[in-house]
This record gives C-alpha cells, structure tokens and sequence, in this order.
C-alpha cells in the first residue's frame, strides 16, 4: 500500500514536472518573441530615397535605421569607383556616414571632395575610400535596390550582392 | 485550530501569532559580530541605507518620468527639474546615490579583499556580493538611458554593441536586445522596465541571500582570527560582556553602523545639495541625436577600469579581455591558495599584490577618461590593462607559496 502511494505521488510529481517543464519552454519562447523586434521597427527598416533631383557634390544625409546615410552625387571630375550606384550615365556614393574608426560621423568638405572625422581626424575620399588618419577600412555601404531612379535602402539588390561577393563593403 | 492565550499587550499578541520575539532574538539581539572591527566594517549597513535613498528617490521620480523616447528627456529635465515640487530633490538624490553607492561597494570589497574575508567558509558572502555588483551594474546602466540624453542613446548604442561579439558580427543578438536597428522607443521602454522592477526585485532578492551567507560563517575581524561564537555569547549573555569577543548585531554593533552613517549621510546630503554636478553629464543635457556622436564618449567613472581593459586591444582582443576582467574578480576565493584568514598586512607577498591591485584599478580609472588620442596614456593604459589581467595568475601563485600563520604565536 505504501509502496503503491508513493508510485501514486512520484507519478503526479513527475507529470506536473512534465506540464511546467512544457509550459517554461513556451513561456521562454513567447518571453523571446516578446523582444524582437516589432513589425512596424521592422517595417520601418527600409527607406527609398530619389535620386533625380541630387546635384553633383552636394552631400545628401538620409536616415536608415537610425543611422546617417551618405549620398553624393559625382561629378565628372571624381574617380569612377567600383564601389559607385551607377543610374543611367549618373554615378553616386552611397555609404553609411558612421566613421569605420569609433562611429562618429564625418563632414563633407565639398571644395576638397573629402569626408573628414572630427573626432580623430579620419579622412576619405569622395568613394569612400580611407585616405588619412586611424580609419581601418572604407565607409560601409547599406544594403540597397536600385528601382528606376530610386534607391531602396534595406533591400539587397543585385547591384549590392556583386558588391558583397567582391568584399567591397561587409 | 491551534490554542490562544488572551494576551497582555500589543507585543504578546504579535508573538503569539508571528513569533516576532524568536525574530528579533535570532536577527538582531543574538546575531553576533566579533568585536574587533572598524569603520569599514559599516559599509554593509552603509550599501543598504544608500540603496534606501535610492529605492525612495526613485519611487518620487517614477510618478513624473515619461518612458517614451519624444517625452521622456523633458518630463526629466523639465517637468521633474523645474515644475514638480522639491523634483530635483529626488533626482539629485538619485543621481548622487547611483555615483557613490558605487564608492562603497568598491571600498566594501577592497575591504573585503585586504582582510581575507572571502576565504574558508566565506565563499558564498563573496559570491553573492559579486553577483550583487553585476546587478548594480546593470541597474546603474539601465537608469543611465532613461532621461534619453546625448550619453544615454550613446551609450546605450556602444554597450549593447559588445554583444555582436566583434567579429562573430551578431548583430541579430544585438538588435533583439534592442528591439531595434538602433535604440530606440522600444529599448527605452524594456530599459525602463528592467530599471525599476526585474533589476531592483533581483538585488532585493540577492542582499537577502548575501545577508543569510553571512549567518554561519559569521563576519570576519581584522585579525581573521577564529571564535567560538557559541562560547563568546555565553559570555556575554552572562554579562561577562568585557570578556567576550563578541556584541549582539542589535543594538550595540548598529549603534556603531548608525554613527557611521551619520558621517556618510553628511559628506551625501552635501553632494546632494551643493556638489550634484559630478554625477550630471554635461553632454547628457543634450536631446539623444542618432544623427550626430558626442565628440567623446565615455561610461561613469565606475566602469572607467573596465572600459580601460577593452579599449588599448583591438576588436576582439579587447572583448575577450573585458570578459575575464569582468569574471575575474568572481574567482578571487578560488585563486587564493593561501590557507591564511588574515589581514593583508600580515601575509607578505599578498600585501604588495594587494596595492598593486588597487593602484592599477585607479591608474585604469584614471587612462579610461581621457581620449583616446594621447599616445602616452594610451601606453599607461595598455600597461596597466596588462597589468589587471596578469595579476590573476600572478596571486594563484604567491598564494601557493604563503607560509601558513601559526595562530596565536
């Protein structure tokens, strides 16, 4: 009778274990979900900007994600780059304007055709390129999708995947 | 139903009913603390006080404060500063409190550390105390968002960086800490939930634990010296209270803390009232700006040696370094291999290792501060970041070869 009772107890002690050991996962797993990111953030993570109307070398600061986005249109007189968003005849930098040394944003200096860093006196050229100071690699560039003379910001064009694979940016 | 006596008085009736004399017995007027002690044996008392003030401040600043990234740094700085009644009271008191309760932890566990208090029974005090600094940690981290100023979105940004683990890239694990791509008006508001309930439930929870560690071993003296409690309170319950070597907690070792704290609540309410403004970041003044970093960004002086550990390494040296700076110190019971409870005056080789360690945390203190720029104190820095790391190993072995103390010699 004893032995039976503890059978009895074991069992029920081992199949609410069971049931609160189920429901701790789920709860985790809704604890986890509750954290992410929400679909309107998320949403929000892509941001189409037009490029008809930029001048040449007049900087553009867009916001994506929160973070600064660089567009500069050419001017003939800039190096072509591998790097550049050519639409139709028109070439653009396009980068995200966080210095790659500790992330402040540098300034476009347009009659030296130059980003520099006030922080710690970073410079690059107008393709982004490190050019003077602690700066380890180019300003990155966001993923994008060029439709017509529209850029999309977030979405990972062909134009930006061939960047990608030739390790032009990360 | 259990059997009741009609009881005499107000006192009785509780007893009877919540047996509040066998508590007040077991906490405070039989819970004994060696004699030989001194003022930094207050520092407990201390740390709980503080956290008072700042459990009280804070509740006054809850019921003005806005989480919410469009209103929250104007319902700080100007509806708590300027319209509501007395609202700077409760946030320079708060502002202070985070600062200093930061002192006396740091005095709290140097205190601990130059008088062995960690060792031989004591393992768990220093645990649960380490683990109680990880959540001030963490409690001083989440306040700092919360009147989302130039520092705080700054801050916050760097900090929850360090999880995308430098060149593991996860930035998946940073924006779900997040909630964001950067922060934003969800991570305002699960910091602000951490803030002011997960974080303060989990450190009311650990002071407990902390507290009942203490139960057994008892604490410590400033000869480390082994007493037999049971034997010194007998004494002292016999009124041989000269003889023994022990007092009751309460009233005659409070009493002490009590006179201490007087000191401290001074030296506090002054800062409050005439000296707030170390503990106010001038660039925190600013609206948080995703669009554009503060010049310089640097964490409150309480993290500045950690800081100054991750920063002379490059991106994943510096991480892994940071990691065992943090951990580090959790070990200290366990690399200590010394057999002797005493304070570090009387066992050689620790003595030295003891200031080295003090010292280096202050020069680390110092370097964490200034730009980055200065190529001297950029060396100082990297030296003393070594330094830290090395003096781990460095105490494993002096400890091994400590000759043991033969008491009472």
């Amino acid at each position: 009778m004893k032995e039976k009772e503890k059978g009895r107890r074991d069992f029920m002690g081992m199949a609410l274990g069971a049931c609160a050991a189920v429901g701790g996962v789920g709860a985790l797993y809704a604890a986890k979900r509750t954290w992410d990111p929400l679909p309107s953030v998320k949403a929000a993570g892509f941001t189409t900007i037009d490029l008809s109307g930029a001048q040449e070398n007049v900087l553009v600061v867009e916001k994506w994600r929160g973070k600064p986005i660089f567009v500069l249109k050419k001017s003939a007189d800039m190096k072509a780059d591998e790097r550049d968003v050519v639409i139709g005849s028109d070439r653009f930098h396009v980068s995200i304007g966080l210095c790659t040394h500790l992330g402040c944003i540098p300034a476009y200096a347009g009659e030296e055709k130059k980003f520099k860093c006030a922080c710690h006196g970073g410079e690059f050229d107008a393709s982004g390129h490190q050019v003077f100071g602690p700066p380890p690699s180019p300003l990155e560039i966001p993923p994008f999708k060029i439709d017509g003379t529209k850029l999309v910001l977030g979405e990972t064009g062909p134009e930006y995947q061939k960047m990608l694979d030739a390790g032009l940016t990360v | 139903m259990a059997h009741f006596e009609k009881a005499k008085n107000l006192n009785e009736w509780l007893d009877q009913r919540l047996a509040v004399n066998t508590l007040k017995r077991v906490l405070n007027t039989e819970y004994w603390i060696p004699k030989d002690i001194n003022f930094l044996w207050a520092m407990g008392m201390v740390l709980a006080a503080t956290f008072g003030m700042l459990v009280l401040s804070g509740i006054f600043l809850l019921m003005y404060y806005k989480p919410d990234t469009n209103l929250a740094f104007d319902s700080v700085n100007y509806t708590i500063m300027s319209e509501v009644g007395y609202g700077w009271l409760w946030r320079h008191i708060h502002g202070v409190g985070a600062s200093i309760v930061f002192l006396i932890i740091y005095i709290h566990m140097f205190t601990g550390i130059y008088y062995g208090s960690y060792k031989r029974g004591r393992e768990l005090i220093w645990l649960s105390g380490m683990a109680l600094f990880v959540a001030f940690s963490a409690e001083a981290f989440s306040g700092y968002m919360l009147p989302w100023g130039q520092m705080s979105y700054w801050a916050g940004m760097v900090i929850t960086n360090l999880f995308s683990g430098g060149s593991l890239e996860a930035y998946g694990l940073v924006e779900w800490i997040r909630g964001d791509y950067v922060p934003g008006d969800a991570f305002l508001t699960r910091f602000f939930m951490l803030h002011v309930l997960l974080i303060p439930l989990v450190i009311i929870g650990l002071i407990v634990l902390h507290f009942g560690t203490l139960r057994i071993p008892h604490v410590n003296n400033q000869e480390g010296a082994e007493i037999d409690f049971e034997e010194a309170a007998d004494l002292y319950k016999a009124g041989k209270k000269k003889e023994s070597k022990v007092i009751p907690f309460s009233p005659v070792f409070l009493s002490k803390d009590v006179f201490v704290m007087g000191v401290y609540f001074i030296l506090f309410f002054y800062l409050v009232f005439y000296n707030f403004n170390f503990a106010m970041d001038p660039v925190n003044f600013d609206p948080a700006d995703g669009l554009k970093t503060p010049a310089h960004i640097y964490p409150e002086w309480y993290f500045l040696w950690s800081y100054e550990i991750l920063r002379p390494f490059g991106k994943d040296a510096g991480l892994i370094a940071f990691g065992i700076a943090q951990l580090a110190l959790f070990f200290l019971p366990f690399i200590d291999r010394s057999p002797n409870v005493a304070p570090a005056h009387k066992r050689g080789l620790f003595q030295v290792w003891f200031w080295v360690l003090l010292v280096d945390m202050i020069v680390l203190t110092a370097m964490g501060k200034l730009p980055p720029t200065d190529p001297t104190f950029a060396m100082l820095g990297k030296i003393s970041a070594w330094t830290f790391l090395a003096l781990g190993p460095i105490l494993f072995i002096i400890t091994m070869f400590e000759k043991k103390i033969e008491k009472g010699a």
